[in-house]
Parts: structure tokens; sequence; C-alpha cells
């Protein structure tokens, strides 16, 4: 059991990062569906980061990983900003579209570019497992048993991810810049008139959350070895990226809320790994451990319903969530 | 020295000019209104001094100084507000949130702070206001009140008011204009926007008028008249008498009896209706907003549910008698019980922004006719028979609806009604909005109607106009009717007192 939260927890974070980059995106008016794409892209360049500092220093593997992720997941969300944001594309085309490309792109990159130039990527991430400045932890946990390992037992990347949501958190909702991110994305109008440079927040938060969302993909190979960089890698972390967009309506836009909301995800995505030591006398065919992966989205879709009776308007996301902004409309 | 001075502006869009040549003064502790109709390039010369346009050519000078003003921060830094027609408000952020959006205050954010100088302001000029609540739980009102202080909570000496009348009940608007009047008393200049005489009468100290975007002259309200007023926005002299006529054969059309309906929210709409509306004859329906006209009307086209009650309506063909009650809305419209109503924010019920002039005309026409491929001739016939007859201002019948002005996009909605030759005709605040011009233009059209046999239910804000327009006048109190009239014989008192009576009984 305790395996069980803490390997929810490992994952989690990524659902934590990629939710809260979209809440962030989401909350500047743009629906971005291209974030799992994102993720992607951002979990290549992590790869590329990897295989650069490759036996060089552990620390630096980390560091580089961590910007390359950064920057690779900032490009994408650049040509997610100037397509919807500058050019006024459809933001569901667009964003569609970036999940195909980085999909795509983090495939041909970790499987064929890295391989080519006869570096293995896999091995680079497997490096990773015996790194102690990424594995390292605070020295008392072992010390404190099952609530030790649970609570201070992770990774630094781990807390750093928390953190982020937190600090969102607060921004959002009791700083000047968060009344002005909420107005953008509520009545792009009303800020406009109100003299906040709506093009500049909306730049601002989609390169903000895209690179958060970003940092989230590459903890998919790191966090995750067994999960590894392997020709699924991008399949996988899309399909995570998908979650995290339906985390967002879950979690009502909040980021403090996609803390326990992301551990519930996580737990219910490894769930059908663990079926077999939770319930070792019953057998499951491969169809109905697929079952269970149903069960985030079936989640999703409660909150939908729960929150679109309740009708409170707070809870059904920034008002002008996917309509482009031009000042001189009618 | 002026307090606000324009010289020679000039702004144009595309190949449409919008303002031409326009001077205009504004002193110090005046307030100020502008005239003109429908589109001739009032809210585009108010936007170029807040900052939303900018002039092609031209000055603005402030307090003798010439300005440049490109963007909503600067009008702010120069002492200008404007409060818009459309209100830009965050809906679900609280009063509070609201007024300081945007706003660089020294020292931290501190949402409590700035709902205290919130209150100070409200308490100086009298408003109402309470800083905690959310905007989509207010009144239009309320939300105008947010909308003018947060312009003064940023220290605005020049305010500029865009129709805020067109949304108020009288009541609210004696409250407004008891406002403007304090503000007037501690020195701020006023340059308010309106198309109601009366109300330009009551409150301005100056009048400047408007022309196809031209500046034509400034008057001092006290020594002017309506009518000298109309013809300078006009450029000639026109009628503004109603010409009523006699009903003709008027005999029973529509007999509503015991007729009460619920509300989605539950709550009841009206209660106990019982009225006949006659052939020939205008109905006028009079109340207070707010008091069922919405409910009613929609209960007769079959759009909200009945809970109790009849509504018959004669065939003047074969002389059957239908229960409308029992009809969904296509059938009580093939009928011929025709609804055009005009909301608060024009497009919201009835037109489709995207759509172009033509297909908005085909809503009402589109499932007829056999062939699988729509028809559009007719339609588009229809259409340019609307425009040129209601003087619609537009490039094409193929321009989207939304780039229409607010008083054009009427046009077309109660043109489109009145287009399919209607047995039954109800307008709900058709000139909601609309210049002097405009409203004869759609009064003229209710009369026309009324003469060739219509019976015509009109439902209007302007107790003068109903007065002058209807032969009978049915008045609605909180979802009842408190009295059926003959608009030639009673007074506006009368008809007043039965507006407000039961509420007042309510209130005690």
């Amino acid at each position: 059991m305790v395996e069980f939260v803490f390997q929810a927890i490992s994952i989690a974070v990524i659902f934590l990062l990629g939710c809260v980059g979209e809440i962030l995106t989401e909350k500047a008016g743009h629906l971005n569906l291209g974030i799992p794409g994102i993720m992607c892209v951002g979990a290549a360049g992590g790869v590329l980061g990897v295989v650069i500092a490759n036996n060089v220093n552990g620390f630096l593997s980390i560091l580089l990983a961590v910007v390359f992720a950064i920057i690779f997941a900032s490009i994408a969300g650049l040509i997610y900003a100037f397509l919807t944001v500058s050019l006024r594309c459809n933001q569901n085309v667009t964003g569609l579209a970036l999940t195909i490309f980085g999909n795509g792109f983090a495939s041909v990159f970790v499987n064929s570019v890295i391989k080519i130039q006869g570096i293995n990527g896999h091995g680079a991430m497997l490096s990773l497992a015996g790194n102690k400045f990424f594995m390292a932890h605070l020295p008392f946990a072992d010390k404190l048993g099952d609530f030790g390992k649970l609570v201070f037992g992770h990774g630094v990347l781990v807390y750093v991810a928390i953190a982020i949501a937190i600090a969102a958190a607060i921004i959002l909702s009791f700083t000047r810049i968060g009344l002005n991110l909420r107005s953008v994305g509520e009545s792009p109008a009303t800020a406009d008139a109100a003299g906040i440079n709506v093009t500049k927040y909306k730049y601002v938060f989609i390169l903000l959350g895209s690179a958060i969302a970003g940092l989230g993909g590459l903890l998919y190979p790191m966090q995750l070895m067994a999960g590894t960089v392997g020709s699924t890698m991008s399949s996988t972390v899309e399909g995570i990226g998908w979650l995290c967009v339906a985390l967002v309506i879950f979690t009502l836009w909040k980021p403090a809320l996609a803390v326990p909301g992301s551990i519930i995800f996580g737990a219910l995505y490894i769930f059908p790994t663990f079926l077999s030591k939770f319930f070792p006398d019953a057998t499951f065919t491969f169809a109905a451990k697929k079952l269970f992966d149903l069960i985030p989205y079936i989640a999703t879709i409660i909150v939908l319903i729960i929150t679109s009776i309740m009708g409170k308007k707070e809870n059904l996301g920034p008002a002008s969530l996917g309509v482009s902004y031009f000042r001189e409309d009618r | 020295m002026h307090q606000l001075e324009l010289r020679n502006i000039r702004k144009t869009f595309g190949n449409v000019v919008a303002n031409n040549n326009v001077n205009l003064t504004l002193e110090k502790g005046e307030i100020l209104s502008l005239l003109g109709e429908n589109g001739c390039g009032k809210t585009t010369l108010m936007n170029m001094i807040a900052g939303i346009y900018y002039p092609d050519s031209g000055s603005i000078l402030i307090s003798g100084e010439e300005v440049t003003i490109k963007s909503p921060i600067d009008a702010f830094k120069h002492g200008i507000g404007m409060i818009h027609q459309h209100f830009k408000l965050v809906d679900v952020f609280t009063a509070t949130e609201n007024i300081i959006l945007g706003y660089k205050e020294q020292g931290k954010f501190n949402l409590k702070k700035s709902a205290e100088r919130i209150k100070e302001i409200a308490d100086k000029y009298g408003f109402i206001i309470d800083p905690k609540k959310k905007i989509y739980d207010m009144s239009v009102s309320e939300k105008q009140t947010v909308e003018i202080v947060k312009v003064l909570y940023r220290g605005a000496d020049i305010l500029i008011l865009d129709e805020p009348t067109a949304v108020l009940t009288p009541q609210e608007t004696k409250k407004l204009f008891n406002v403007l009047r304090k503000m007037k008393e501690d020195g701020k200049s006023i340059i308010i926007i309106t198309h109601k005489l009366n109300e330009v009468m009551e409150i301005s100290d100056r009048v400047a008028v408007l022309r196809k975007g031209e500046y034509i002259g400034s008057v001092n309200a006290k020594e002017t008249t309506e009518s000298e007023l109309t013809e300078m926005m006009v450029g000639k002299k026109i009628e503004l008498n109603i010409d009523r006529s006699e009903p003709k054969n008027a005999e029973p059309r529509l007999i509503v009896s015991g007729l009460s309906t619920i509300k989605d929210d539950g709550l009841p709409g009206v209660q106990n209706v019982n009225f006949v509306a006659n052939s020939g004859e205008i109905l006028g329906i009079a109340g207070i907003a707010g008091s069922g006209q919405k409910e009613l009307l929609e209960a007769i086209a079959g759009l909200t549910k009945i809970k109790d009650g009849k509504i018959e309506y004669i065939n003047p063909e074969n002389e059957e008698t239908v229960n409308l009650c029992l009809k969904n809305p296509r059938q009580i419209r093939d009928l011929g019980v025709r609804l055009a109503f005009v909301p608060e924010d024009r497009l919201g019920m009835g037109l489709v922004g995207n759509m172009d002039l033509v297909d908005n005309v085909m809503l009402r026409s589109y499932e007829k006719g056999r062939s699988i491929i729509l028809d559009r001739k007719t339609p588009g016939a229809l259409t340019n028979q609307i425009v040129s007859e209601l003087e619609v201002v537009t490039d094409s019948v193929h321009t989207p609806v939304r780039r229409l002005s607010g008083g054009n996009v009427q046009k077309v909605l109660v043109g489109r009604e009145i287009a399919s030759v209607p047995k039954v005709l109800m307008a709900a605040y058709p000139v909601r909005g609309l210049d002097i011009n405009s409203s004869y233009l759609i009064y003229n059209l209710l009369n026309k109607e009324k003469e060739s046999g219509s019976a015509v239910i009109f439902v209007g804000e302007d107790l003068d106009v109903l007065l002058a327009l209807s032969d009978r006048l049915l008045v609605l109190n909180g979802g009842r009717i408190s009295g059926i009239v003959d608009a030639r014989t009673t007074t506006k008192e009368e008809v007043g007192l039965l507006m407000t009576k039961t509420v007042a009984h309510e209130e005690e």
C-alpha cells in the first residue's frame, strides 16, 4: 500500500505540473489543447539535456535536462501563442495540431535523431536512476518509517512541483497580477479598457504555462525509470497530457486543488498495474485492466455535471476561454 | 479656459468617415449633452477622448494644453473616464475587484482598504454600492454604479456617459441624475449621450449636436426646445406627432383568460392575467421594467411554461378558435402571431450576430419550400426592402449583423417580423436605444400594421409614447394587471399610479 501511494505521488507531480501549466494558460483565456504535445516536446528536450551532460556530472544532468525541457516547451508555447494571440487562429485547431506535432516531434527526436548520433537515450536516462542529486531526499525521512517515506522521501522535483502549484494559487488569488490575469481570461475587452496590456499577459502566461507543462513532461522519463525513453514515450506522455487537461476541469481551475486532484489522478493512473497486488487471487483480462484507465475521465465528467448543476459561475472556467480578442471587433 | 477642447477632429474607418471637423468644448462643472442620430459618430468621438480610438487628425486640449491620448491609461492620466454603453465589467469579480482592476495604486495590494475608499466615494456622491457583491448578482443599475465609481476612484474630472439611461427605469434615472448633479457641484465636467430629449432638457446645461459625423453646433439647454434640437439633429423639420386613427372593424383576435406562468427559476411570472386584443387596434402595455411584460409575451408566443389559464386565438380566415397553449412556437408563428422582442443587449434574442442580414431574415422562412437547396432570392429581396424602407445603414445586405450599429440591428429585427404580415404583432421595446427619427419610423410602421387590420401589442418604456400611440393601455404591475384604460382619455398620472400602487402596498 505504501508503495502504491508513493508511486501515485511520483506520477502525480507530472499531472500537477501539466495541470498548473494549463490552468495558467486558460486563465489568460486560451484553451491550449496543445499541452499534451508541449509535454512531449518538454520530455524530448529533457532527454537531450541528459544526453549532452552524460557522464559529466550528476547535478549538471538534472540542470541541463530542466533547462532544455523548459526551452523546448517554451518554443512550442511560443508557436501556439503567436498563432492564437497575434494571428487569432482558432485555439482548438491550433492546439490539436500542436499536440499531433509535439508527439511526432518527440518520437522522431528521441528514437531517431539521438540514436543516429550513436547515443543511447534510454541508457542515459537510466543512468539517472543512480543519480544521487535527483533522488536525494531529506536524511531524516528514512527514520520516520512509512510516513517519512511518503511525505519527505521524494526527489527534489516533487517539492518543486508542489511549490509551483502553491505559488500559482497565491498569485492568482492574492496579487494584482493575478487579478489582471483573471480579468484577461474573463473579459479581455474589460481588461483592455482598464489599461491592462492584454497581449502581453496572454503571451507571458501562455509561455509560462507551457514551460511548467514541459517540465511536467520531463518528469515522465525521469520519475518513472521503468517507463522510460522507448518508442512509446511520446504517446504515453501525450495520454498523460490529455488527463492534465481533464484535471483542469476536475480541479475547477484552482491550482491549490490541483495538488490533491493530481494525487487522485496519479493513483487512478497506476491502479491497474497494482491490481495483482491488491487482489492476488483474482485474474484480470487485458480488457478488464484497460477499463480502469477510464476512471479519471469518468470522474472528470461527473465533476463537470456537478459544477454545471450547481451553476456557480466561478467554477465554470474563464468566460472568454477559447475566444480570440481583437480590440476593434464588435 | 476650457476643461476640454476638441479641435478639427477627424476619424475614418476604411472608407467610412465617422467624424469630420468636430470642434467641441466642455467647461469645468458643466453637464453637456451630446445629441445625434444613431450612427452619427457620437460614441466614436467619445471613444477618441477615452483612448479607445485614436483620431486621424485634429487635436485634443485639456485645460488649454494639447495632449495625446493613445490608450485608456493615457485618458485616466488626464482625468478622463468613460462609462461605456455596454458595461466593461468582469462578471465573476466583486465590485471592488472590478473597480481597482488595472489601476496602479501606490502601496500594497489591499482589497479591504480599496473597499473603504469605495465606500467613501459612494457616500460623497450618494451612491448605494456593496463592494463585496459579485457583478452577476447585480441589477443593470447597480452595474452602472460600479462603472461610475470605477471612474471616480481613478480621480476622473471629466466623465463621459454613453447612453446611461437607455437601460434604467425612470426611478433609477432620477437617482442617476441626482448623483450627476452632485458631481457637477463638486466641479466635475460631464458629457452625457442620450436619445431622450426630455432628459436632455432636464439634466444638461448645454447641448451639442452631431449630424453624420460633423459638429453642427451647441445651444444652451434653457434657451432651446425639443423641436429645435430635433431639427438640428436630422437637418430638416420633422413631425413629432403620432397619427392615431380610430380602430376600424375591431373584433377580438386574442383572448387571454386566467393566464399564469412560471419562470425558469420557479418563481411566478404573470398571475391571473385576463385581456382581449382586438384587430385593428394597438394595445399598449405599460409597467415598470420586469413587471411581467416579457413573460406575458413569451407565453403568447409559446416560449414559456404556462401554469394555468387559456390563450385563445380567433383565426380571421375561418373564424376558428384555437387554444395557443396547446401549440408549439412554430405552429403559433405559422398562425400569424409574431413576436419582435428587443432585449436590453439588443442582439440577445432573435438575431444571430455572425450571420448577415439575409440569413437573419431567412431564419423565419428557411423551413418553407420543398427544395433541398435553400431559397435565398425571396429573403434577399425582402431584406433589400427592409433596408430601404427603414433606412438601415449598412455596407451591404451581406454584412454580419453584429457589425451594424445598435439602432440598425433593431430595424432589421422589427422589420423582419413586420414583413411577415402578421395577424397579431407583438413588439417589445422596439425603439429601445433608437434615435428620434428611427423611433418615429417604427411607430408609423406599427400604425400601418394596425390599419391593415392586425392586432398590435406594443410594450414600451416611454409613457408619453404609449399614451400617444395606443388605443387601449394595459398596465402590468408585479405580474398582475392593475388596470386596462382608454389611452385617449387617461392621464400620465393615472397610469403612473397604476404602475406603482400595488408595489407600494407590498412594501407596507
